[in-house]
């Protein structure tokens, strides 16, 4: 399609923008009532602006516009291409979903005037970062972006804990922006044009190369939340209310992996194959990290990101695979582990985004998001518990939902590695894919320790034991979520059809089209010969089987009655303290890798015989992230300033002294240089 | 033409032992004779290029020099002394060996600097610069190592005479300039002792280590 044709699909997306931005001003400006009608408006935005990247992604349409705003020389670029539509698809499905969620809040809650109008800003910004065709725009709305879902942390202010949050994820956002300059600043080159058009043709030296990269690193793995740079994730994301947590983890995200292809894949033009080292390590890193302290931690929504970290840092190793392999001119891997990336990048924003959605119906339903005082929430809360355990299943990877196809796809990636001609990547890769291999097995056990903790068992809380079950608007938006999931798992065909043009553009070759298999929904990677997956009939014999199973045990189990023993199976006091709790089905884990990773240590406090006093067990740990990468240096700044503010309360002659010794210093360098 | 140099050279020359000789002073009344000694030279050299250089507004600086720097100064300072009481011994931060060793190792630098950074430039003026520079840094010595205000005003006005002397050496520098720079610093003069005065009247001492004691902040 022509770019002329493509116009009114950009006309499309920019409506939707104006609609989100018409929703912040109007809510902003008038509050009170206003503040009702932003989620219908932004549902209205995002069905909008969904359809049009659809319909771009499917048409392969390209549309460009100018327009004679921004930097003087360089003007406003906004572009629509494949990998735009793509990103905008993810994000205006996830805004869609939290604006249906949002839409439940309205009758339950008073609505707060710190949210809504920054939930539709934030809508606009993230679409905007898409479209973005030039560097000027691009951090504006990138900007733009931090700056509401910032406002969105601190909108509950009154807690020290958001407000530690909102202070840390502006540094790091501050801190990421500058870096992204720095990026741009490479790409325009001493020429200085900062459209995306002139960059593309720019052939940077190695040393602009590392610089870029380790500016996009720095600053969009920082938004991403790539190991070491994570640390604001676990604390923002939390802070802000369910929905937005859920745009936040499972869309905003997405939109810095969008900043990292856009910028290494796009503008830097073709890779080099240690291009993919920062990737690979990092990637795995985050994987394994992440999990490691999901698994680990005792509040919901924390779990939940810093599970998200994990998900960056597999979308990271396929991208950082993809680079690999494009180099090293194998560009049918190149495809499956680019689409491993792009898929699970979707696939992440959609079951994520079902979480938090789901442990919003839960905080909403309880009060309460500390595993400690959840528990037996099937029985208050059955439909939010099914939708929840369909998003548990498609992160923990379980056929036949989405998570498995970009993970089983990305591991089809590492199994292509031996073919790599560099030594070092033929080495790297199957370590890559062991930590990840790892991190999918903890993500399982993450888990299968969050579902049983908060739905299962009994309740651990007065709290707990009286929960609510989600409103309807709420529910809807978690089925919504939830049917997606299914559907990415089932019909994985499809999705890889949708993004064929961008591993053509990106990868060299696209992915073996429907029907290469045997069946026309197989998935096929690299080779029919080599491998294939079927979802539909895998789900087809999960469901048959299971059937089979649950029939026969119940037939052969159920014959005769039978009488319970009055101690009943050594389980006679009902408390329900006595149930496995979050921290105890952790424990084994924690013993393994707690000392290494994170020098936990343990400390009993047992009372002599008599003493009545309770038994203690205390866990301490140290971040070490924290401490080396965010503690370290603030305490430097810290101390640092403190010694220079010295200089503001010395002696007239310590002042000359200075002075003087500056003199003499620059004098004898002059003595020395010239 | 060369013994024109030779002239100047030593007059610079003199002017820098002059300088040597404010750093390890320590009554009040000589550092005062040694500063007026060192501006009539600087008058004797000005008026030396002035005639070697045939620019009779030299001259001008010259008498300049030595009716403000030479007279009028020292005078005035002088009566201040008397009427502040202060003609005892001025104290002195670091001792004269090791002001004399750094003043030393002042001139080293800035004869290095001055000879290899100026390389390309005309022979002569190159040692009469590096002498000016050295004087300069002699007289910022002097202020850092003086607690007497007094001796502070005298450590910059010595090291303005380097300031001239440098100024002079160099050709071309406009008379607007040098006599502008002479009425900067008797106007400096004024405001010193205007301050000296106050400090005096409010601490009974113009010591400046008094000064700090009015911030609060002395630690």
């Amino acid at each position: 399609m022509s770019p002329e044709m493509a116009t009114p699909l950009l006309a499309a997306i920019i409506g939707a923008i104006a609609i989100y931005g018409l929703a912040a001003l109007l809510a902003g400006a008038i509050g009170g009532r206003a503040l009702a009608l932003v989620y219908p408006t932004a549902i209205a935005g995002a069905a909008l602006a969904a359809g049009g990247d659809l319909a771009a992604l499917v048409g392969q349409s390209d549309a460009m516009l100018q327009l004679p705003m921004g930097l003087p020389a360089t003007g406003l670029h906004l572009r629509l291409d494949g990998l735009s539509a793509f990103f905008g698809l993810i994000v205006n499905v996830g805004v869609l979903a939290a604006a249906i969620y949002g839409l439940g809040l309205d009758r339950e809650h008073g609505l707060n005037p710190r949210v809504e109008p920054f939930f539709a800003l934030f809508a606009a910004a993230m679409n905007l970062v898409l479209i973005a065709a030039d560097a000027f725009s691009f951090l504006f709305s990138w900007e733009l972006m931090s700056l509401a879902s910032w406002a969105l942390v601190v909108a509950r202010h009154d807690d020290a804990d958001n407000r530690h949050a909102g202070h840390v994820y502006l540094v790091m956002a501050a801190m990421g922006t500058t870096a992204l300059l720095f990026v741009f600043g490479g790409l325009a080159g001493i020429a200085g044009n900062y459209s995306f058009a002139a960059m593309r043709e720019a052939h940077p030296s190695v040393t602009v190369v590392a610089l870029v990269l380790t500016g996009t690193i720095v600053g969009a793995g920082s938004k991403a939340g790539l190991v070491p740079l994570h640390a604001w994730l676990p604390l923002a994301h939390p802070a802000a209310p369910s929905h937005v947590s859920a745009l936040m983890s499972g869309v905003m995200t997405k939109v810095a992996i969008y900043g990292m292809i856009r910028i290494v894949f796009d503008l830097l033009g073709a890779p080099s194959w240690w291009w993919s080292l920062p990737f690979l390590l990092l990637g795995a890193a985050s994987a394994v990290m992440g999990l490691l302290y999901a698994v680990l931690d005792r509040d919901l929504k924390r779990m939940l990101a810093y599970s998200t970290v994990e998900n960056v840092g597999i979308i990271s190793v396929g991208l950082g695979l993809a680079l690999a392999f494009k180099s090293s001119g194998l560009d049918a891997a190149a495809a499956v582990a680019t689409s491993a990336a792009l898929l699970h990048s979707l696939n992440h924003s959609w079951f994520k985004s079902l979480l938090f959605l789901g442990a919003g119906a839960v905080l909403h339903g309880t009060g309460r998001r500390d595993f400690d005082g959840l528990g037996g929430l099937i029985h208050r809360l059955p439909v939010t518990a099914a939708l929840w355990l369909v998003g548990v299943m498609s992160i923990a990877a379980l056929p036949p939902f989405n998570g498995f196809v970009s993970e089983w796809l990305l591991f089809q990636a590492v199994l292509a590695g031996p073919q790599f001609p560099y030594p070092i990547l033929r080495f790297l890769s199957p370590a890559v894919g062991a930590m990840l291999a790892l991190a999918a097995a903890l993500a399982a056990a993450c888990f299968v320790r969050a579902y049983g903790t908060v739905f299962l068992g009994r309740p651990r809380s007065p709290a707990a034991a009286v929960a609510r079950e989600a409103n309807r608007p709420q529910l809807a938006a978690m089925g919504l979520l939830a049917v997606l999931c299914l559907f990415g798992g089932l019909f994985s065909v499809f999705t890889i059809a949708l993004i064929q043009p961008l591993l053509v553009q990106y990868a060299g070759m696209p992915m073996a089209s429907a029907g290469a298999g045997p069946t026309f929904f197989s998935l096929v990677a690299i080779s029919a010969a080599r491998s294939t997956y079927d979802a539909p009939i895998i789900a087809l014999f999960l469901i048959v089987s299971g059937t089979v199973t649950t029939m026969a045990v119940h037939r052969l189990a159920a014959r005769r009655t039978r009488r319970s023993a009055a101690w009943d199976c050594g389980f006679p006091d009902a408390s329900p303290a006595t149930q496995y709790t979050a921290s105890s089905f952790a424990q084994p884990l924690r013993r393994v890798y707690g000392t290494a990773m994170f020098g936990s240590s343990e400390r009993v406090d047992m009372p002599e015989p008599g003493d009545l006093r309770p038994a203690r067990l205390d866990v301490r740990f140290v971040d070490y992230v924290w401490q080396g990468l965010h503690a370290a240096p603030a305490g430097m700044v810290l101390s640092l300033s403190e010694w220079l503010n010295r200089l503001q309360f010395l002696s007239i002659r310590r002042y000359l002294m200075l002075m003087f010794s500056a003199l003499i210093v620059l004098l004898l360098i002059a003595a020395v240089w010239f | 033409m060369n013994y024109a140099y030779n002239v100047s050279h030593l007059l610079a020359g003199l002017m820098l032992v002059a300088s040597f000789a404010l750093l390890y002073q320590d009554r009040i009344f000589a550092v005062l004779n040694t500063f007026a000694a060192q501006a009539m030279l600087l008058a004797m050299s000005v008026g030396w290029e002035g005639w070697s250089q045939g620019r009779p507004n030299l001259y001008i600086t010259a008498a300049i020099a030595l009716i403000l720097k030479g007279i009028v100064i020292p005078v005035a300072l002088h009566r201040m002394i008397v009427r502040l009481g202060i003609h005892r011994d001025v104290e002195q931060v670091l001792n004269v060996g090791k002001t004399l060793l750094i003043g030393l190792a002042l001139t080293a630098l800035s004869l290095l600097l001055v000879l290899k950074v100026t390389a390309a430039a005309q022979n002569f003026t190159r040692e009469g610069l590096a002498l000016a520079l050295a004087i300069i840094l002699l007289g910022l010595l002097m202020m850092i190592t003086r607690r007497n205000a007094v001796t502070q005003i005298v450590g910059f006005m010595s090291l303005e005479n380097g300031l001239i002397l440098a100024a002079t050496g160099a050709r071309g520098m406009p008379l607007v300039v040098e006599v502008s720079v002479a009425f900067s610093v008797l106007i400096a003069l004024f405001v010193f002792a205007v301050f000296v005065f106050r400090i005096r009247e409010r601490f009974d001492s113009v010591d400046i280590d008094a000064l700090e004691q009015v911030r609060g902040d002395r630690k």
